[in-house]
């Protein structure tokens, strides 16, 4: 199942906000088709580390290699078309614009592509079926119920077959049932699709869909496999 | 609530407080009472036939014995084969099961005690965990409804394991000194 | 320790039962009250304590409300404080204009010459005085008459004489001694430039000299006599006032959705729903009476200013012209709070705010059209009958018209969200950018519609006016029939003037710098013995000066024309060609002159040649008889008044001014006029600059409220922002997509905005009956002008969005 190398790495990443180090020495490694939960305290630095991951924040020293390629000596441009055709992201809340369809939120990553309207319509709503939500299409985010956005939130990352699916804290603001279901879906899509994840979460029932967790405390990282 | 110690941690409990220093087997029971036993004390029985059983596969030993009868009068002190049991102990995570907070507890505590690092513990005991979590939820995933719900009601369990878990490391700060002061 | 671990849900008890907010120590009050309910009055004092003191977010939303409506406030006392100005001004005019005049010598009595002359393009206002006793009266402004050789001057002609332009080009035309200035009383404005000069060289009696025994026009002033003028300033008027309500509403909308979020908070702690309602309301109120005085200070310190910037005026206005009238003060001071507390509960109707939040009536109502049309439609109503009634001096009713106007222009702003709203629904394709943009303009277009609806009234009324002024511009930029391609100036030779003394003068003035030709012609009547009503003119000159009146084939010394006119002419009379042969009375009204002259009988020659009249460069075609004077009986000095014709040449610079020099050198009794093809009425100038001023103000207000309600739609959504920077949209992508958020609503309310003004343009015109012409110079500039609205509002509000796209706008849990 392990391929030759991990297809994203950290190491030793460095990154304060203010006075406060959000990340104190920070390791992290993923392989392709992994699915890595990241667990610890609130404050200890995890949702920092996935952004430095995700390269949308740099970290203050230390290095992140995707592919080969060395993240942290990208500049922004790069960085961001890396996020558009590698990347694809899922929060918490906040992230489906209120105005647009749910099919057009779905589809905004392929146009951010370049891709045209109707085609990236069409592929959207493939994924919106796959996780259950096509019968949304038409509707506004703040039509549907949170589990719904969610799923479409899902869908929305995974439309342009990312290499690496970003979730912070994805169920954070459902309940169990709606959690287990969003969970269940995109680990299944992700599989399917043979994306990695990077999983942030508190949460052990959510953790429980990883293959694996690294624990992050006080910014520093702990990848338990090694431990045990 | 169950007895919070039992078993074979009792002999575990008493040797982590023996690390301390020599003690006197009414010391013992005085010292694990105040630590551990709660609302419910252990007799002198139990004492007495776990320092037994502890002297007889050396983890023990007898310091010295003060004047007078009784097994009371012995004075017992830890081997260097007994810290190396504690410290496996320690190490060594529990297997997950309701009602486990009582051995986590005295784990911790004794951690604490000893100068070791209980954060260690606890991301062990963590990752103890979620293997047998992942192992719940993959069969979830894979059976029926009633496959489901039996599997969620012992998932429920382990997270409300592990958010004790982090609760308490959480607390490890203030912990420490009410545990050592 | 043990206690607590042993029993850990009674912490967790407690905590449920104190979800109490941190925000309920300052609201304990109105919690303590809930059971009697809170007075109106505690309400409204509390909804100004959150005003003046909710922290750094409510004073700043205290700020801009404020500020926007402080600029409103004192836009709108500067526009009603114009009449108030220009009335003075008018009044200054009239007080120092001549009142009573006498025919006698009298001690009480001044003699007046009108010296007005221009330095390049700037008008002089100027009088020579010479006093013919000591109860002469004194003209406002000064302190007592300036005795010959002496100059009083205003402050703004002194100091253009002293710059040395004015001493080399102005200087040498005022050969006296300056003995002091002309003060406010004098002076239309402080930057008129004007003189009182004294003398002794009139006689009383001549030409262009006056002899007044009083200034001050005694009649009733009707300065907006004139009903295209009138109808131009009511238009103007609603125009201006009209976006400033708008932009007072939206001003005091400011921060809307952070007021209801802290409501909420207040519900949760036991203020009932109508109690929430007069806390915002006594909020809003506050606000909007800090603007009010926000407003006096800006009015009053603009006014300060008010001799530096009022270009519209080239004389200006001092500030004390613009009063306020405490009337309106006080209707202001007491209007814009109510009507702050109107929109605000107007704008919560479709708000309901509950304990956890706010519920926006989801679906609002479906815009109909129809009675949106009745607002426009019934101002055409209004209008429509007075079509045609401008001619003649025919009354408006200025109820009627005001009426008319205000309802089509406020008929745009009901039209305008509804228009946004349809065509936003229909608009699709397009880029990501664009996408977003027309979604969320899909999802409220009554916030993007309603700034943007200042717009639209200031932009339909100027291009309406501008419209009505380029078609009716050419009755008020009257042709003058000069042709200032012969002459550039006409040097009025006063009758009294010894005959024998004119070579001399056209000699000095053909000696000064630039100047080409001075040639002089001289006029004076006749009277055809045989018929009483048959005045003809007589024009003397030498050849060359003839030739500026007719079309010579030949002409020497001692020829005589009769001059034959176009039956078709205007002037056309037939006593007007005289025949070979008739018997003439020359000055048959010598008598009546000053000093008198005798008429003389004369026959017009058997072989006189007949030659076509022309116009001379002032315009004038003549009739009757030229000749050189060898040709005709000689007639005694002072029959003939002499006009010289100046000629410069083009390639000298400020020719002009070295002949107006020599012209005050040789004869202070001389009056040099300057020829030009058209003259504009100057008032109406000033309005529809103004209007134009106040339209690109009105503007650039709107454009500083859309950017305030961009910013705040930008904060609501940072985090949104940052969500779509981590999937890797571009920059650019997100800028754009604020530019046609802009541009959209702009782009419609300027259209919307330039059909009603072409159409109110052509009403107007209808009204005065005037042919319609668009002005499309007009419809460009307001059309830039809101282009450049978008940009800037664009450009200001990217710092902002660059600041939101960052993403620590991820990291909020």
């Amino acid at each position: 199942m392990m391929p030759a190398g991990p297809l994203l790495a950290a190491d030793s990443l460095h990154k304060a906000y203010g006075p406060t180090p959000a990340l104190d020495g920070a390791d992290f490694s993923i392989h392709g088709g992994e699915v890595v939960a990241v667990m610890g305290p609130s404050g200890s630095g995890k949702s920092t580390l996935l952004h430095c991951l995700a390269g949308i924040v740099t970290p203050d020293s230390g290095t992140i290699t995707y592919a080969g390629r060395e993240l942290s000596a990208m500049n922004d441009t790069e960085r961001s078309a890396l996020r558009r055709s590698d990347f694809g992201f899922v929060f918490q809340f906040g992230q489906l614009v209120p105005e647009l369809t749910c099919v057009e939120n779905v589809a905004l990553p392929l146009r951010l592509n370049g891709a045209g309207r109707r085609d990236a319509e069409r592929t959207a709503l493939a994924w919106m079926e796959r996780l259950e939500v096509d019968d949304l299409g038409g509707k506004r985010p703040g039509e549907v119920s949170g589990g719904q956005g969610q799923r479409v939130a899902v869908a929305r990352s995974l439309v342009t077959n990312p290499k690496v699916l970003f979730a912070d804290e994805p169920t954070g603001a459902l309940d169990s049932l709606n959690g287990e279901r969003v969970m269940q879906l995109l680990t299944d899509a992700a599989r399917s699709a043979g994306a990695a994840v990077v999983l942030v979460t508190h949460e052990a029932r959510v953790a429980a869909y990883s293959d694996r967790e690294i624990v992050v405390r006080d910014g520093r990282s702990r990848d338990m496999e090694r431990v045990v | 609530m169950a007895c919070i110690v039992t078993g074979m941690s009792i002999g575990h409990a008493l040797l982590g407080l023996l690390e301390s220093g020599p003690r006197h087997g009414y010391d013992l029971k005085r010292a694990f009472d105040e630590k551990f036993g709660h609302d419910r004390p252990l007799h002198y029985g139990q004492v007495y036939s776990t320092m037994s059983r502890l002297l007889k596969n050396g983890l023990v030993e007898v310091d010295g014995v003060e004047a007078g009868d009784g097994p009371d009068r012995k004075r017992y002190a830890i081997t260097d084969a007994g810290i190396t049991d504690v410290a496996r102990w320690l190490a060594t995570p529990e297997k997950p099961e309701p009602y486990l907070q009582s051995t986590l507890y005295t784990k911790v505590v004794l951690a604490l005690m000893t100068g070791r690092d209980a954060s260690d513990l606890l991301d062990t005991q963590r990752a103890e965990h979620l293997r047998l979590m992942r192992i719940l939820t993959d069969r979830k995933r894979r059976g029926d409804l009633a496959d489901q719900l039996v599997c969620d009601h012992a998932l429920f369990h382990l997270e409300a394991d592990l958010r004790w878990l982090e609760l308490t490391a959480a607390r490890l700060d203030g912990l420490t000194k009410e545990v050592r002061g | 320790m043990s206690s607590r671990l042993a029993h850990p849900d009674k912490d967790i008890t407690t905590d449920g039962q104190g979800t109490g907010p941190g925000a309920g120590q300052g609201t304990g009050p109105a919690g303590g009250r809930a059971g009697k309910g809170t007075t109106w009055l505690q309400d409204l004092l509390m909804g100004v304590r959150f005003a003046v003191a909710g922290g750094r977010e409510g004073w700043i939303r205290t700020a801009l409300t404020a500020l926007g409506v402080g600029l409103g406030v004192a836009l709108l006392l500067a526009t009603t404080a114009i009449p108030a100005a220009i009335d003075a001004r008018d009044q200054r005019d009239r007080d120092r204009s001549v009142g009573e005049v006498a025919e006698r010598k009298g001690p009480d009595a001044v003699l007046v010459k009108e010296e007005n002359t221009q330095f390049r393009d700037l008008g002089i206002t100027g009088r020579l005085l010479q006093a013919e006793g000591r109860d002469a009266p004194v003209p406002p402004g000064l302190t007592r008459l300036p005795g010959p050789g002496e100059i009083m001057v205003s402050p703004e002609l002194a100091a253009l004489l002293d710059t040395p332009e004015g001493r080399e080009l102005l200087a040498p035309r005022f050969p006296y001694e300056r003995v002091g200035t002309i003060s406010e009383a004098g002076l239309i404005g402080p930057k008129e430039l004007a003189f009182y000069a004294g003398t002794d060289a009139f006689t009383g009696g001549e030409d262009f000299v006056t002899r007044v025994t009083s200034f001050g026009d005694t009649y009733p002033s009707e300065p907006w006599d004139d009903p295209v003028l009138l109808l131009l300033v009511v238009v103007m008027f609603v125009v201006l006032l009209t976006p400033v309500a708008i932009f007072v509403a939206t001003a005091v909308r400011f921060g809307g959705e952070r007021r209801d979020r802290r409501l909420a908070a207040l519900r949760l702690v036991g203020a009932d729903a109508a109690g929430t309602r007069r806390i915002a309301a006594g909020e809003a109120a506050a606000g909007a009476l800090l603007g009010v005085l926000a407003g006096f200070a800006f009015f009053l310190a603009v006014r300060q200013l008010a001799d530096d910037f009022t270009v519209v005026i080239e004389t200006r206005f001092f500030p004390s012209d613009f009063a306020v009238d405490p009337a309106l003060a006080l209707l202001v001071t007491l209007a814009v709070p109510c009507a702050a507390v109107l929109v605000t509960l107007f704008a919560m109707r479709g708000v309901v705010v509950e304990p956890l939040g706010v519920v926006r009536a989801s679906k609002t109502a479906k815009r109909r059209l129809w009675w949106r049309l009745v607002l426009p439609l019934a101002g055409l109503g209004l209008l429509y009958p007075m079509i045609g009634q401008g001619e003649d001096d025919g009354e408006f009713s200025e109820w009627q018209v005001t009426g008319g106007v205000v309802l089509l222009l406020v008929g745009v702003t009901a039209l305008l969200p509804w228009l946004v709203a349809f065509t936003v629904a229909r608009l699709g394709g397009g880029p990501v950018s664009w996408q977003l943009a027309v979604r969320r303009l899909q999802m409220s277009s009554s916030a993007a519609a309603r700034p943007v609806n200042g717009i639209a009234v200031a932009v339909a009324g100027a291009i309406a006016l501008q419209t009505f002024f380029v078609s009716v511009q050419g009755d008020y930029q009257k042709d003058t029939g000069m042709d200032p391609s012969r002459a550039q100036l006409q040097v009025m030779v006063p009758r009294q003037t010894e005959a024998s003394r004119i070579p001399g003068i056209t000699k000095t003035i053909s000696e000064a710098k630039g100047v080409t030709r001075v040639t002089a012609l001289g006029d004076t009547e006749a009277l055809a013995d045989n018929d009483p009503e048959g005045y003809f003119s007589v024009t003397v000159g030498d050849c060359a000066a003839l030739a500026l009146v007719a079309k010579l084939d030949t002409c020497s010394e001692g020829d005589l024309f009769l001059l034959r006119m176009d039956h078709e002419a205007e002037e056309y009379t037939p006593e007007g060609e005289v025949k070979p042969g008739q018997k003439v009375l020359l000055n048959p009204d010598g008598s009546a002159y000053e000093p008198p002259v005798e008429s003389v009988r004369w026959t017009v020659p058997e072989d006189a040649e007949t030659a076509e009249a022309r116009r001379d460069p002032t315009g004038l075609l003549r009739d009757g008889i030229i000749a050189t004077p060898s040709a005709l009986p000689g007639l005694v000095s002072g029959s003939y008044r002499y006009s010289a014709y100046v000629t410069l040449d083009p390639a000298v610079p400020d020719a002009r001014e070295y002949a107006r020099n020599a012209v005050a050198q040789a004869d202070p009794l001389l009056y040099p006029v300057r020829l030009e093809e058209y003259r504009v009425v100057g008032r109406f100038q000033s309005v529809t600059k103004g209007l134009l001023i106040g339209s690109v103000a009105v503007m650039l207000l709107i454009g500083a409220s859309l950017f305030v309600s961009q910013m705040e739609q930008l904060r609501e959504r940072r985090k949104l922002l940052a969500a779509l920077v981590a999937f890797g949209t571009r920059r650019r992508t997100l800028c754009a997509s604020v530019l046609w958020q802009t541009a959209v609503p702009i782009a419609l309310g300027i259209t919307l905005a330039t059909a009603t003004g072409l159409a109110l343009g052509a009403v107007l015109l209808g009204m005065v009956d005037r042919s319609v012409r668009f002005d499309w110079t007009a419809v460009g500039i307001m059309a830039g002008t809101g282009a450049g609205v978008v940009m800037v509002v664009t450009a200001l509000s990217l710092p902002s969005l660059w600041r939101m796209m960052r993403p620590e706008g991820l990291r909020t849990e």
